[in-house]
Protein backbone atom coordinates (compact mmCIF):
# COMPACT_ATOMS: atom_id res chain seq x y z
CA UNK A 1 0.00 0.00 0.00
CA UNK A 2 1.13 3.55 -0.50
CA UNK A 3 1.70 5.88 2.42
CA UNK A 4 -1.12 8.07 1.12
CA UNK A 5 -3.53 5.13 1.21
CA UNK A 6 -2.41 4.08 4.66
CA UNK A 7 -2.68 7.63 5.98
CA UNK A 8 -6.17 8.00 4.55
CA UNK A 9 -7.34 4.62 5.83
CA UNK A 10 -6.03 5.19 9.36
CA UNK A 11 -6.67 8.90 9.67
CA UNK A 12 -3.00 9.75 10.06
CA UNK A 13 -2.19 13.44 9.86
CA UNK A 14 0.93 14.18 7.80
CA UNK A 15 3.09 16.95 9.23
CA UNK A 16 4.72 17.72 5.91
CA UNK A 17 4.30 17.01 2.23
CA UNK A 18 5.33 13.61 1.03
CA UNK A 19 5.46 11.53 -2.12
CA UNK A 20 2.03 9.91 -2.21
CA UNK A 21 3.39 6.90 -4.10
CA UNK A 22 5.87 6.12 -1.35
CA UNK A 23 5.16 2.56 -0.33
CA UNK A 24 4.70 1.14 3.12
CA UNK A 25 6.35 -2.25 3.38
CA UNK A 26 5.38 -3.15 6.95
CA UNK A 27 5.15 -1.61 10.40
CA UNK A 28 7.68 -1.22 13.16
CA UNK A 29 6.73 -0.33 16.69
CA UNK A 30 9.43 0.84 19.11
CA UNK A 31 10.63 3.70 21.27
CA UNK A 32 14.12 2.33 21.63
CA UNK A 33 16.33 3.79 18.94
CA UNK A 34 18.80 0.95 19.30
CA UNK A 35 16.04 -1.52 18.43
CA UNK A 36 14.97 0.53 15.44
CA UNK A 37 18.55 0.62 14.22
CA UNK A 38 18.88 -3.10 14.69
CA UNK A 39 15.58 -4.31 13.27
CA UNK A 40 13.61 -1.80 11.25
CA UNK A 41 13.61 -2.23 7.50
CA UNK A 42 13.46 0.23 4.66
CA UNK A 43 9.88 1.10 3.84
CA UNK A 44 8.57 0.36 7.33
CA UNK A 45 6.18 2.75 8.97
CA UNK A 46 7.76 3.44 12.37
CA UNK A 47 5.27 3.87 15.19
CA UNK A 48 6.70 5.68 18.19
CA UNK A 49 6.20 8.06 21.13
CA UNK A 50 9.64 9.55 20.56
CA UNK A 51 9.86 12.88 18.80
CA UNK A 52 13.29 14.36 19.38
CA UNK A 53 15.97 15.12 16.84
CA UNK A 54 17.52 11.65 16.91
CA UNK A 55 14.28 10.27 15.49
CA UNK A 56 14.99 12.15 12.27
CA UNK A 57 18.52 10.79 12.03
CA UNK A 58 17.44 7.22 12.68
CA UNK A 59 14.48 7.45 10.31
CA UNK A 60 16.71 8.77 7.56
CA UNK A 61 19.29 6.09 8.12
CA UNK A 62 16.75 3.28 8.02
CA UNK A 63 14.58 4.75 5.27
CA UNK A 64 11.39 4.69 7.31
CA UNK A 65 8.52 7.11 7.74
CA UNK A 66 7.49 8.00 11.28
CA UNK A 67 4.11 8.10 13.02
CA UNK A 68 3.94 9.79 16.41
CA UNK A 69 1.14 8.36 18.52
CA UNK A 70 -1.34 9.77 21.02
CA UNK A 71 -1.54 13.04 19.16
CA UNK A 72 2.06 13.85 19.96
CA UNK A 73 3.98 16.08 17.59
CA UNK A 74 7.65 16.87 17.29
CA UNK A 75 8.72 20.47 17.78
CA UNK A 76 8.92 22.83 14.81
CA UNK A 77 12.72 22.51 14.95
CA UNK A 78 12.51 18.74 14.60
CA UNK A 79 9.97 19.03 11.79
CA UNK A 80 12.23 21.47 9.94
CA UNK A 81 15.09 19.04 10.24
CA UNK A 82 12.86 16.24 8.99
CA UNK A 83 11.89 18.26 5.93
CA UNK A 84 15.51 19.07 5.29
CA UNK A 85 16.45 15.39 5.49
CA UNK A 86 13.49 14.12 3.51
CA UNK A 87 12.06 12.27 6.49
CA UNK A 88 8.26 11.99 6.59
CA UNK A 89 6.51 12.35 9.95
CA UNK A 90 2.83 11.88 10.59
CA UNK A 91 0.76 11.90 13.73
CA UNK A 92 -2.08 9.70 14.98
CA UNK A 93 -4.60 10.17 17.75
CA UNK A 94 -4.45 6.51 18.81
CA UNK A 95 -1.91 4.94 21.09
CA UNK A 96 0.70 2.54 19.78
CA UNK A 97 -1.20 -0.63 20.58
CA UNK A 98 -4.29 0.38 18.65
CA UNK A 99 -2.39 1.93 15.77
CA UNK A 100 -0.23 -1.17 15.40
CA UNK A 101 -3.37 -3.28 15.48
CA UNK A 102 -5.11 -1.30 12.80
CA UNK A 103 -2.06 -0.95 10.59
CA UNK A 104 -1.29 -4.65 10.89
CA UNK A 105 -4.74 -5.59 9.71
CA UNK A 106 -4.70 -3.03 6.97
CA UNK A 107 -1.46 -4.44 5.61
CA UNK A 108 -2.42 -8.07 6.12
CA UNK A 109 -5.79 -7.45 4.50
CA UNK A 110 -8.07 -8.85 7.15
CA UNK A 111 -11.11 -6.95 8.45
CA UNK B 1 -1.46 1.58 72.19
CA UNK B 2 -2.99 5.02 71.74
CA UNK B 3 -2.79 6.54 68.26
CA UNK B 4 -0.17 9.23 68.09
CA UNK B 5 -1.91 12.29 66.67
CA UNK B 6 -4.06 10.09 64.48
CA UNK B 7 -1.08 8.45 62.83
CA UNK B 8 -1.83 4.85 61.98
CA UNK B 9 1.52 4.09 60.44
CA UNK B 10 4.79 5.89 59.87
CA UNK B 11 7.70 4.42 57.97
CA UNK B 12 10.95 5.87 56.73
CA UNK B 13 12.53 4.31 53.66
CA UNK B 14 16.08 5.26 52.76
CA UNK B 15 16.77 5.55 49.05
CA UNK B 16 20.48 4.88 48.78
CA UNK B 17 22.70 6.48 46.15
CA UNK B 18 22.99 4.67 42.81
CA UNK B 19 19.80 2.85 43.68
CA UNK B 20 18.51 2.65 40.14
CA UNK B 21 18.29 -1.14 40.02
CA UNK B 22 16.33 -1.28 43.24
CA UNK B 23 14.15 1.65 42.28
CA UNK B 24 10.58 0.63 42.84
CA UNK B 25 11.27 -1.31 46.02
CA UNK B 26 9.81 1.40 48.20
CA UNK B 27 6.66 1.71 46.13
CA UNK B 28 6.14 -2.05 46.31
CA UNK B 29 6.48 -1.94 50.07
CA UNK B 30 4.24 1.13 50.41
CA UNK B 31 1.53 -0.64 48.42
CA UNK B 32 1.86 -3.72 50.59
CA UNK B 33 1.56 -1.68 53.78
CA UNK B 34 -1.44 0.26 52.53
CA UNK B 35 -3.22 -2.90 51.47
CA UNK B 36 -2.50 -4.30 54.90
CA UNK B 37 -4.21 -1.28 56.45
CA UNK B 38 -7.26 -1.87 54.29
CA UNK B 39 -6.78 1.20 52.13
CA UNK B 40 -9.02 1.53 49.09
CA UNK B 41 -7.51 -0.01 45.92
CA UNK B 42 -7.58 3.36 44.19
CA UNK B 43 -5.61 4.92 47.05
CA UNK B 44 -3.10 2.07 46.92
CA UNK B 45 -2.72 2.54 43.20
CA UNK B 46 -2.25 6.29 43.34
CA UNK B 47 0.14 6.09 46.26
CA UNK B 48 2.12 3.44 44.41
CA UNK B 49 2.46 5.59 41.32
CA UNK B 50 3.35 8.72 43.29
CA UNK B 51 5.88 6.76 45.28
CA UNK B 52 7.38 5.11 42.23
CA UNK B 53 7.84 8.39 40.38
CA UNK B 54 9.28 10.07 43.47
CA UNK B 55 11.61 7.16 44.07
CA UNK B 56 12.79 7.27 40.46
CA UNK B 57 13.47 10.98 40.72
CA UNK B 58 15.65 10.49 43.77
CA UNK B 59 17.48 7.61 42.08
CA UNK B 60 17.95 9.43 38.78
CA UNK B 61 18.86 12.92 39.89
CA UNK B 62 20.36 12.78 43.34
CA UNK B 63 22.87 10.95 45.45
CA UNK B 64 20.11 9.41 47.50
CA UNK B 65 17.48 10.53 49.94
CA UNK B 66 14.52 9.14 51.78
CA UNK B 67 10.83 8.59 51.53
CA UNK B 68 8.55 8.94 54.52
CA UNK B 69 5.11 7.35 54.52
CA UNK B 70 2.56 8.60 57.03
CA UNK B 71 -0.90 7.08 57.10
CA UNK B 72 -3.76 8.67 59.02
CA UNK B 73 -7.43 7.75 58.94
CA UNK B 74 -8.15 10.49 56.39
CA UNK B 75 -5.01 10.70 54.33
CA UNK B 76 -1.88 9.03 53.03
CA UNK B 77 1.14 11.31 53.00
CA UNK B 78 4.33 10.68 51.15
CA UNK B 79 7.37 12.85 51.69
CA UNK B 80 10.34 12.63 49.36
CA UNK B 81 13.50 14.33 50.49
CA UNK B 82 16.99 14.48 49.12
CA UNK B 83 20.14 16.54 49.28
CA UNK B 84 20.43 16.59 45.53
CA UNK B 85 21.01 19.58 43.29
CA UNK B 86 17.70 21.21 44.05
CA UNK B 87 15.18 22.46 41.52
CA UNK B 88 15.87 25.91 40.15
CA UNK B 89 12.48 26.50 38.60
CA UNK B 90 9.61 24.64 40.23
CA UNK B 91 7.01 25.76 37.73
CA UNK B 92 9.20 24.44 34.94
CA UNK B 93 9.52 20.93 36.38
CA UNK B 94 5.76 20.77 36.71
CA UNK B 95 5.50 21.15 32.94
CA UNK B 96 5.02 17.84 31.17
CA UNK B 97 7.90 17.14 28.86
CA UNK B 98 10.49 19.23 30.71
CA UNK B 99 13.36 16.94 31.57
CA UNK B 100 16.92 17.12 32.80
CA UNK B 101 17.40 13.38 32.50
CA UNK B 102 20.81 12.04 31.55
CA UNK B 103 21.06 9.73 28.54
CA UNK B 104 21.36 6.57 30.59
CA UNK B 105 18.06 7.38 32.27
CA UNK B 106 16.38 7.80 28.91
CA UNK B 107 17.75 4.43 27.87
CA UNK B 108 15.80 2.95 30.75
CA UNK B 109 12.66 4.58 29.48
CA UNK B 110 12.50 7.38 32.01
CA UNK B 111 13.31 11.03 31.75
CA UNK B 112 10.43 11.96 29.51
CA UNK B 113 9.65 14.79 31.90
CA UNK B 114 6.41 13.27 33.12
CA UNK B 115 7.46 12.28 36.62
CA UNK B 116 6.48 15.34 38.61
CA UNK B 117 3.35 16.04 36.58
CA UNK B 118 2.30 12.42 37.14
CA UNK B 119 2.93 12.69 40.88
CA UNK B 120 0.87 15.85 41.05
CA UNK B 121 -1.92 14.32 38.99
CA UNK B 122 -2.17 11.34 41.33
CA UNK B 123 -2.16 13.47 44.50
CA UNK B 124 -4.88 15.56 46.10
CA UNK B 125 -2.36 17.99 47.55
CA UNK B 126 1.13 18.46 46.21
CA UNK B 127 3.97 20.75 47.27
CA UNK B 128 7.58 21.08 46.23
CA UNK B 129 10.09 22.84 48.47
CA UNK B 130 13.51 23.17 46.98
CA UNK B 131 16.73 25.14 47.17
CA UNK B 132 19.42 24.90 44.54
CA UNK B 133 22.55 23.41 46.02
CA UNK B 134 20.76 22.08 49.08
CA UNK B 135 18.06 19.68 48.06
CA UNK B 136 14.39 19.08 47.60
CA UNK B 137 11.38 17.99 49.61
CA UNK B 138 8.20 16.94 47.88
CA UNK B 139 5.02 16.33 49.85
CA UNK B 140 2.18 14.44 48.26
CA UNK B 141 -1.14 13.91 50.04
CA UNK B 142 -3.79 11.44 48.94
CA UNK B 143 -7.22 11.56 50.54
CA UNK B 144 -8.62 8.29 51.73
CA UNK B 145 -12.30 7.49 51.64
CA UNK B 146 -14.01 7.60 55.01
CA UNK B 147 -15.18 4.30 56.28
CA UNK B 148 -16.73 5.59 59.50
CA UNK B 149 -20.04 7.43 59.36
CA UNK B 150 -20.19 11.00 60.71
CA UNK C 1 -8.55 -13.90 26.22
CA UNK C 2 -6.52 -15.77 28.80
CA UNK C 3 -2.78 -15.32 29.20
CA UNK C 4 -2.45 -18.87 27.98
CA UNK C 5 -4.09 -17.88 24.71
CA UNK C 6 -1.89 -14.79 24.51
CA UNK C 7 1.15 -17.01 24.72
CA UNK C 8 -0.16 -19.34 22.05
CA UNK C 9 -1.10 -16.49 19.73
CA UNK C 10 2.28 -14.79 19.71
CA UNK C 11 4.33 -17.93 20.19
CA UNK C 12 5.64 -16.84 23.55
CA UNK C 13 7.63 -18.71 26.13
CA UNK C 14 6.32 -18.39 29.68
CA UNK C 15 9.15 -17.24 31.94
CA UNK C 16 7.19 -16.70 35.14
CA UNK C 17 3.66 -17.15 36.41
CA UNK C 18 2.88 -20.49 34.79
CA UNK C 19 0.20 -20.98 37.41
CA UNK C 20 -1.42 -17.64 36.52
CA UNK C 21 -2.04 -18.28 32.85
CA UNK C 22 -5.77 -18.52 33.28
CA UNK C 23 -5.87 -14.81 34.05
CA UNK C 24 -8.17 -12.93 31.73
CA UNK C 25 -6.93 -9.89 29.84
CA UNK C 26 -8.81 -7.59 27.45
CA UNK C 27 -6.54 -4.55 27.18
CA UNK C 28 -3.06 -4.01 25.88
CA UNK C 29 -0.41 -1.33 26.12
CA UNK C 30 2.54 -1.32 23.75
CA UNK C 31 5.32 0.88 25.05
CA UNK C 32 9.06 0.77 25.58
CA UNK C 33 9.24 3.95 27.59
CA UNK C 34 8.14 3.40 31.15
CA UNK C 35 7.04 7.02 31.47
CA UNK C 36 4.31 6.16 28.97
CA UNK C 37 3.24 3.09 30.91
CA UNK C 38 2.97 5.23 34.06
CA UNK C 39 0.42 7.37 32.23
CA UNK C 40 -2.02 4.49 31.69
CA UNK C 41 -5.32 5.08 33.46
CA UNK C 42 -6.53 1.50 33.71
CA UNK C 43 -5.48 -1.71 35.40
CA UNK C 44 -5.29 -5.34 34.43
CA UNK C 45 -3.75 -4.67 31.02
CA UNK C 46 -1.11 -6.68 29.19
CA UNK C 47 2.11 -4.69 29.00
CA UNK C 48 3.84 -5.37 25.69
CA UNK C 49 7.33 -4.00 25.82
CA UNK C 50 10.87 -4.25 24.54
CA UNK C 51 12.21 -2.67 27.72
CA UNK C 52 13.54 -5.78 29.38
CA UNK C 53 14.61 -4.27 32.69
CA UNK C 54 13.73 -4.69 36.37
CA UNK C 55 12.09 -1.27 36.21
CA UNK C 56 9.64 -2.56 33.60
CA UNK C 57 8.48 -5.26 35.98
CA UNK C 58 8.26 -2.75 38.84
CA UNK C 59 6.18 -0.44 36.71
CA UNK C 60 3.91 -3.31 35.72
CA UNK C 61 3.48 -4.04 39.40
CA UNK C 62 2.78 -0.44 40.39
CA UNK C 63 0.28 -0.09 37.55
CA UNK C 64 -1.45 -3.37 38.45
CA UNK C 65 -0.85 -4.73 34.98
CA UNK C 66 -2.05 -8.27 34.32
CA UNK C 67 1.21 -9.51 32.84
CA UNK C 68 4.26 -8.48 30.85
CA UNK C 69 5.04 -9.68 27.33
CA UNK C 70 8.60 -9.02 26.24
CA UNK C 71 9.06 -8.72 22.49
CA UNK C 72 11.85 -8.80 19.92
CA UNK C 73 13.36 -11.99 21.26
CA UNK C 74 14.84 -10.30 24.29
CA UNK C 75 15.35 -12.43 27.34
CA UNK C 76 15.53 -10.97 30.81
CA UNK C 77 18.22 -11.80 33.37
CA UNK C 78 17.35 -14.46 35.93
CA UNK C 79 17.13 -11.91 38.74
CA UNK C 80 14.31 -10.16 36.95
CA UNK C 81 12.46 -13.43 36.41
CA UNK C 82 12.90 -14.36 40.07
CA UNK C 83 11.49 -11.01 41.13
CA UNK C 84 8.47 -11.40 38.87
CA UNK C 85 7.79 -14.85 40.27
CA UNK C 86 7.97 -13.53 43.79
CA UNK C 87 5.73 -10.59 42.97
CA UNK C 88 3.20 -12.75 41.13
CA UNK C 89 3.62 -11.06 37.77
CA UNK C 90 3.42 -13.38 34.77
CA UNK C 91 6.19 -12.89 32.24
CA UNK C 92 6.04 -14.02 28.66
CA UNK C 93 8.61 -13.54 25.92
CA UNK C 94 8.18 -13.74 22.16
CA UNK C 95 10.56 -13.56 19.23
CA UNK C 96 8.06 -11.43 17.37
CA UNK C 97 8.40 -7.70 17.16
CA UNK C 98 6.05 -5.36 18.92
CA UNK C 99 4.22 -4.45 15.74
CA UNK C 100 3.30 -8.03 14.93
CA UNK C 101 2.54 -8.95 18.54
CA UNK C 102 0.21 -5.97 18.99
CA UNK C 103 -1.30 -6.60 15.58
CA UNK C 104 -2.16 -10.18 16.44
CA UNK C 105 -3.48 -9.33 19.90
CA UNK C 106 -5.59 -6.49 18.57
CA UNK C 107 -6.98 -8.84 15.96
CA UNK C 108 -7.97 -11.27 18.66
CA UNK C 109 -9.90 -8.56 20.47
CA UNK C 110 -7.51 -6.87 22.91
CA UNK C 111 -8.23 -3.16 23.05
CA UNK C 112 -6.06 -0.18 23.96
CA UNK C 113 -5.96 1.24 27.46
CA UNK C 114 -6.77 4.84 28.27
CA UNK C 115 -3.91 7.24 28.86
CA UNK C 116 -3.62 10.52 30.71
CA UNK C 117 -3.60 13.10 27.99
CA UNK C 118 -0.73 15.51 28.16
CA UNK C 119 -3.21 18.34 28.43
CA UNK C 120 -4.56 16.77 31.60
CA UNK C 121 -1.30 17.66 33.28
CA UNK C 122 -1.67 21.35 32.66
CA UNK C 123 -2.52 23.63 35.52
Amino acid sequence: MTLAEVAAALGLVPLMEFDPDRRVRWGFCSDLLSDVLAHAQEGDLWITHQRHLNVVAVAKLKGVAVVCVRGLRPSPEVLDKAREEGVVILTAAEDAFELAGRLYHLLVGKP
Amino acid sequence: MPAEGGILLRRVFPVPPDAIDQAGQVSTEVRRLLRGLGAEPEVVRRAGIVCFEGEMNIALYTKGGRIVLVVRPEVVELLFSDRGPGIADIELVKQPGYSTAPDWARELGFGAGMGIPNMEKNSDEFHIFSRVGQGTVIRATIYRRRHDPG
Amino acid sequence: MTLYEVGELVGAEVLAGEELLDRWVDKGCGADLLSDVLAVTEEGFLLVTGMVTPQAVRVAEVMNACAVLFVRGKRPPQQLVDYAREAGIPLLATEKGMFEACGLLYGRGLRPTGFRHLSEYAG
